[in-house]
Order: C-alpha cells, then sequence, then structure tokens
C-alpha cells in the first residue's frame, strides 16, 4: 500500500444523503476477478446513459472535477453492500478523500485497507467544505493527515478525528496482514484455549 | 462480582486475541463464508504473498450471486465473466483446501441460507463473510458481520479481523405481532423507525415477546435487515427454538459434545441491568403489514398508506425524497394500493426460506396470478427446493403460474440474467431498493413473502389481510 502523503487536490460536491454501494459501482462490474480497472465505471448509472454517453449534469463529467481527488459527500455515505469494488472503483478514478456526517461501517473500514481516507464531520463543517467545493477546479483544498487538518480554499482550517491505529497504518503504507501474523503466537494460544473450551467451534 | 453484560459483550470478550491500548482488538473468526464475487482477489492477494488458509476446516465457500436459476443451469454458465468468477471459487476452494458447495451439488444455495441449514452456523460464534447480509447469522446468537475483501483475506490468512468494538443497542419489540404481519415487517418498520443509519456504530440486540414469538426463519429475517439499518450485526439470545433447530445439523455437535455446547450456549443471554447505550421499543401490535415506496429501505409505510411528498421530509431527505419519487414513477398523495406491478419475485437471503415458501404458498393456493404478470420464486438453497417440493408447495406455485426456479440469488440483485428493464415495477422479497439493484432503471417495491404474494394475485401492491 502507498503511504498516505499531504495533497492537495480539487474537491467534487455530492451532497446527495445515502449514495450506496450500488450507485457507486453497480453490480454488473462486480464480476471481475481483479482489484483495478474500475475507475470509469464509478458511479455507472448516474454518470452514463443507457447508450454509455456522460450525463453532462453529473458533477464528475463537468470539466472543473474531472480531475477531483476529493469528495465532499451528503449522509450516510457509502451504505448498502460490503462490496470493496466501491473504494477500488472510486481510487481508481482517483479519489483518496471523501468527507461526510456519517458513512456506513463496512464502507468506511474498507476505505483505510486501500490507502484511502474517509473523514466524519460535524454538518457545518461539511456544508462549509460543500460551498467551498461548489466554486470548482480553482479551489484546491489541502489534507494533511500527520496533522489532522483540512485547509479550505479560503484557508479555513478544520480538524479531524482518526483513529490512531488507523492514522499510523496510512501513514506507513502498513500491511494489516503482516501486522497480524507478528501476533501468530496469542493467534495459537487463543486457538489452543478456546479449541478445549469450545471443541465444536 | 462482574459488571452485568450484554450477549454482544460475552460473545466479544470470548473471542479477544489480543487488545491493544486503543482499545484495538484482533478478534477470532470461528467461521468464515465465502462466495465467489468478494473472494477472487482476497485468494489472489494470498498467492502472491505465498500465504495459506489458516483454518480450511473453519471455512466454507458457495457460489450464489452469478448462478443460473433456470432450469437448465447444468448446461454451464453463458456469461463469460460471470463463469470466470464462479469457476476462480472452484479452483481457489480445491486449492486452499475449504469446505465446497458446487453449483452441481443439492446443497448449493445461498451463502447466508446454506451456512445455518449445514450446522456450521452455531450460538456464540463470531462468523464472517464478504457480504454485509452476514448479519443473518444473528438470528443464532453469534455475532455475524459482513467484511470487505481486504478482510476476507485477512481471516483467510490469520483466522482473525482487527476490529474495534461497537456500542450496544437494543430493539424491544413487545407483545403479540396481529394477523398478516410477519417478521419482514418487523424489519422493515424498525429501519423506518431507525433510518439507514441509526444503527452505524452499534450492534443491535432484539428482544421481547414478539421476537421471541419468532421461528428461527423469522429471526434470519429480523437479522439479516440489521446491516440495512446500519448496524455492524443483529443478535438475538440463543433459546430451545436456537438449539431445537441446531440439533442434527451435519456440522452440529453429536453426543457429549452436544450436551457441552447447549450448556454453554445457555449462558448467552444479556445479564439483567446491563447497559445498552441506544434502546428502541415498539408495540407488536402497532406493527402494519408495510412496503416501501422509494430507493432506500428505510422508506417504509403501512400498506394502507398513500405515497408521500417531498415536503413531508426535511434536510438532506427532501431531495433524496425527490429523486426517489421520480425515479420509482410515483405521485404523492396516489394510494399504495394502486400501485400496479410487472413483477413478482420472491426469494433471497431476507426471505428465501421453507417457511417463507409457506407463507407464500397459503395465500396462493388455488389462485391465479394476474394476466400478463412476470412471477419467480427461487427458492434460497436446493434443500429448500427440495422440500417445497415435497411438501406440495412447488405446485401450488407452477399452478399459480409462478416460475419455479433453482437456487441463488437471483434477481434480489442481479448479477445473473434474471434482471428488472428500465421501468418495470416489482414486488420483491429481497432487502435492497436501491436505484438499479434488481437491473438499471428498475423499479422496487419490499415487503413480506406473503405481501409478495397477494400482488401476484392482484396485479397490484396489495393489503394481504384482505385475503385472509
Ligand atoms: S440474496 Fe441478495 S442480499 Fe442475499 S446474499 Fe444474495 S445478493 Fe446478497
Amino acid at each position: 500500500m502507498d503511504k498516505f502523503e499531504t495533497f492537495s487536490g480539487v474537491a467534487a460536491p455530492m451532497p446527495l444523503v445515502n449514495i450506496d454501494t450500488d450507485m457507486i459501482i453497480p453490480k454488473q462490474f462486480l464480476k471481475t476477478i481483479k482489484r483495478s480497472g474500475l475507475g470509469v465505471h464509478a458511479f455507472d448509472e448516474m454518470r452514463y446513459d443507457d447508450d454509455g454517453n456522460e450525463i453532462p449534469d453529473f458533477v464528475l463529467n463537468q470539466a472543473a472535477y474531472r480531475e477531483a481527488s476529493i469528495l465532499i459527500a451528503g449522509d450516510n455515505f457509502g451504505c448498502g453492500s460490503s462490496r470493496e469494488h466501491a473504494p477500488w472503483a472510486l481510487s481508481d478514478f482517483g479519489i483518496k478523500v471523501v468527507v461526510s456526517t456519517s458513512f456506513a461501517d463496512i464502507f468506511f473500514n474498507n476505505c483505510f485497507k486501500n490507502g484511502m481516507l474517509p473523514i466524519v464531520l460535524p454538518q457545518e463543517q461539511v456544508d462549509l467544505l460543500m460551498k467551498d467545493a461548489e466554486k470548482g477546479a480553482n479551489a484546491r483544498v489541502e489534507i494533511n493527515l500527520e496533522d489532522q487538518t483540512i485547509t479550505s480554499s479560503d484557508g479555513d482550517v478544520i480538524q479531524f478525528d482518526i483513529d490512531p491505529f488507523r492514522k499510523h497504518c496510512l501513514l506507513n503504507g502498513l500491511d494489516d496482514i503482516g501486522l497480524t501474523l507478528e501476533k501468530a503466537a496469542s493467534i495459537d494460544s487463543f486457538e489452543a484455549k478456546a479449541g478445549a473450551a469450545r471443541p465444536w467451534a | 462480582m462482574t459488571a452485568p453484560k450484554t450477549l454482544y459483550d460475552k460473545i466479544w470478550n470470548d473471542h479477544v486475541v489480543h487488545e491493544a491500548e486503543d482499545g484495538t482488538c484482533l478478534l477470532y473468526i470461528d467461521r468464515h463464508l465465502v462466495h465467489e464475487v468478494t473472494s477472487p482477489q482476497a485468494f489472489e492477494g494470498l498467492r502472491m504473498a505465498g500465504r495459506t488458509v489458516r483454518a480450511p476446516e473453519k471455512t466454507i465457500a458457495v457460489p450464489d450471486h452469478n448462478v443460473p436459476t433456470t432450469l437448465d443451469r447444468a448446461k454451464g454458465i453463458d456469461n463469460e465473466e460471470s463463469r470466470i468468477q464462479v469457476e476462480a471459487l472452484d479452483k481457489n476452494a480445491k486449492d486452499f483446501g475449504i469446505h465446497y458447495y458446487p453449483v452441481s451439488d443439492v446443497r448449493q444455495g445461498i451463502v447466508h441460507i446454506v451456512g445455518p441449514e449445514q450446522g456450521w452456523t452455531l450460538p456464540g460464534m463470531t462468523v464472517v463473510c464478504g457480504d454485509s447480509h452476514t448479519a443473518t447469522h444473528g438470528a443464532f446468537g453469534a455475532l455475524a458481520h459482513g467484511i470487505g475483501t481486504s478482510e476476507v483475506e485477512h481471516v483467510l490468512a490469520t483466522q482473525t479481523l482487527i476490529q474495534k468494538k461497537s456500542k450496544n443497542m437494543k430493539v424491544e419489540i413487545t407483545g403479540k405481532l396481529r394477523p398478516g404481519v410477519t417478521a419482514k415487517d418487523i424489519t422493515l418498520s424498525v429501519i423506518g423507525e431507525t433510518g439507514t443509519a441509526g444503527g452505524t456504530g452499534y450492534v443491535i440486540e432484539y428482544c421481547g415477546e414478539a421476537i421471541r414469538d419468532l421461528s428461527m426463519e423469522g429471526r434470519m429475517t429480523v437479522c439479516n435487515m440489521a446491516i440495512e439499518g446500519g448496524a455492524r450485526a443483529g443478535l438475538i439470545a440463543p433459546d430451545e427454538k436456537t438449539f431445537e433447530y441446531c440439533k442434527g445439523r451435519p456440522h452440529a455437535p453429536k453426543g457429549a459434545e452436544w450436551e457441552a455446547a447447549v450448556a454453554y450456549w445457555k449462558t448467552l443471554f444479556t445479564d439483567e441491568g446491563a447497559h445498552f447505550d441506544k434502546v428502541i421499543t415498539i408495540k407488536g401490535e402497532d406493527i402494519a403489514p408495510v412496503v416501501t415506496w422509494g430507493t432506500s429501505p428505510e422508506d417504509v409505510l403501512p400498506i394502507t398508506s398513500t405515497v408521500p411528498s417531498a415536503d413531508d421530509f426535511s434536510g438532506g431527505k427532501v431531495d433524496a425524497a425527490k429523486r426517489s419519487l421520480e425515479y420509482m414513477g410515483l405521485t404523492s398523495g396516489q394510494k399504495l394500493t394502486d400501485i400496479e406491478i410487472d413483477t413478482v419475485f420472491i426469494g433471497s437471503c431476507t426471505n428465501g426460506r421453507i417457511e417463507d415458501l409457506r407463507a407464500a404458498a397459503e395465500i396462493l393456493k388455488g389462485k391465479k396470478i394476474k394476466d400478463g404478470l412476470r412471477a419467480m420464486i427461487v427458492p434460497g438453497s436446493g434443500l429448500v427446493r427440495a422440500q417445497a417440493e415435497e411438501e406440495g408447495l412447488a405446485d401450488i406455485f407452477k399452478e399459480a403460474g409462478f416460475e419455479w426456479r433453482l437456487a441463488g440469488c437471483s434477481m434480489c440483485l442481479a448479477m445473473n440474467p434474471d434482471q428488472l428493464t428500465p421501468g418495470e415495477r416489482c414486488a420483491a422479497t429481497s432487502n435492497r431498493n436501491f436505484e438499479g439493484r434488481q437491473g438499471r432503471g428498475g423499479r422496487t417495491h419490499l415487503m413480506s413473502p406473503a405481501m409478495a404474494a397477494a400482488a401476484a394475485i392482484t396485479g397490484r401492491l396489495t393489503d394481504v389481510r384482505e385475503m385472509m
């Protein structure tokens, strides 16, 4: 996994609430056995018409937001299925950060496994960033994970919270499995103990 | 004396392998269920890193999402990508030595139906699957939840998951349900009340007389949709009904081990006075047969109501409601029972079990579906299908005009050829009414099997109580 570095990028506004994983990546694209290449299909049904032409109104089809790397989204972003294809598609499109008032649990977890940063902020701050994002491509927003800050194009600095372990993994590009395997001895002794107490499990 | 604990606390405590200072835990996983859609990249990751499956005997795989459900499926899968995905699972199961139920096996079916049916899911276990509806298994008092593909890989390699504990939420359904009201109406009504984000950050324990009165099938329906309320998992404390259901299943313990298991399972309940961070109480008698009108599972209304208007909502929900009404092609003020449907789908991990088919057959017995309607019943597993044939339910469905399919996810998410066309309106017993879920432009109304059967007869959304 790549290390998560400080960057500034274009933020796209997506104020709709309950953007679900079927919207982010419809099921016809779940048939892949690879992780890559899903970016062109991100938001497929909102982004393309039945003939595969771009729908001009959709935010990521607008010139200002084609290069967006940040999404400012409505409540409960990523609800629905567990498909990791959702963060894969966003990440392949170039999105590194999603900001919302709330996220669905599994989507939120999945982001971290793919070097993406979901940020939860109170409504007023999301509103402020949403307004900023509406200004288009000139409004670059800076994300600094080390300091846990978002700096709007007007220079407003917003502080965000993040679980320290997740922050550490993102900043260092750490692989969870490698970390867990270092605890193999604890897993062995748990298995021995639990196997005796609950042999049917 | 130790502080009183919730059911969730107890199962959690019994599975912590390691706890870091910040509360991040390594949680041991007893059962890992795998299907073809969310696993190929995980197995690929193992191969690339030269890793193996740590506990293949605790890992069970079954293809369900992509499989055709037409009677001629032995001829193979036409769609190349779907075929490759199923073949990849065949190969991965074989290479890594995990339990497997291939398409040709009578025990094949939707992973969340197969797990309990085969006795893989037992009380007090931790159960995960790369699928959000893993919540279903909570009906057994097992801590069960969906995970992403990276976590699938993590569990394959380590039999553990990195987790932080959720908060405790209690959803109590008191008293008795009224006639015509089912487990599906309970679970939809709860989401209608809490919203799709109401459970975010929580594990829900469902309790109360109306929950105790449900069969195991009904309890699975309730827990299945915990995820639609945003919760990490849903739980119901195990009781005699649970033990009865598990007893004798192929992978349930036997003999002295069974006795020891039951003794342990009997300790799995929430202690008197245990703390819940959030409590919701609904009177069973206040729950009506419900349907969804919009494109979020929280868009729930009693069948006797009318289509709402966007002005009935506030905040971000106003635009969402406008969008839903337009997508669904509905006019506010319209009676729900005036909404005509094109298709009926009975099946899915929410309502594809034998009791669901019995409930539908009860309504359909001796009746015909509305002329021109497309209607299909897709049993949740090959064994459910066989039992329905034995009980004569299949004949009732066929005589009524339903297609009687083979087991799989089918039109619940339309990854196989079972799809809605743009504008096609469906009465469905599945769990998601998202835009495009059942096919691009398709319109889904969620409801119970009995309500879907009633709709099949009249060709419009219907109050099942009028047919009882
Ligand atoms: S039946 Fe539907 S919800 Fe259940 S596992 Fe299959 S696709 Fe998912």
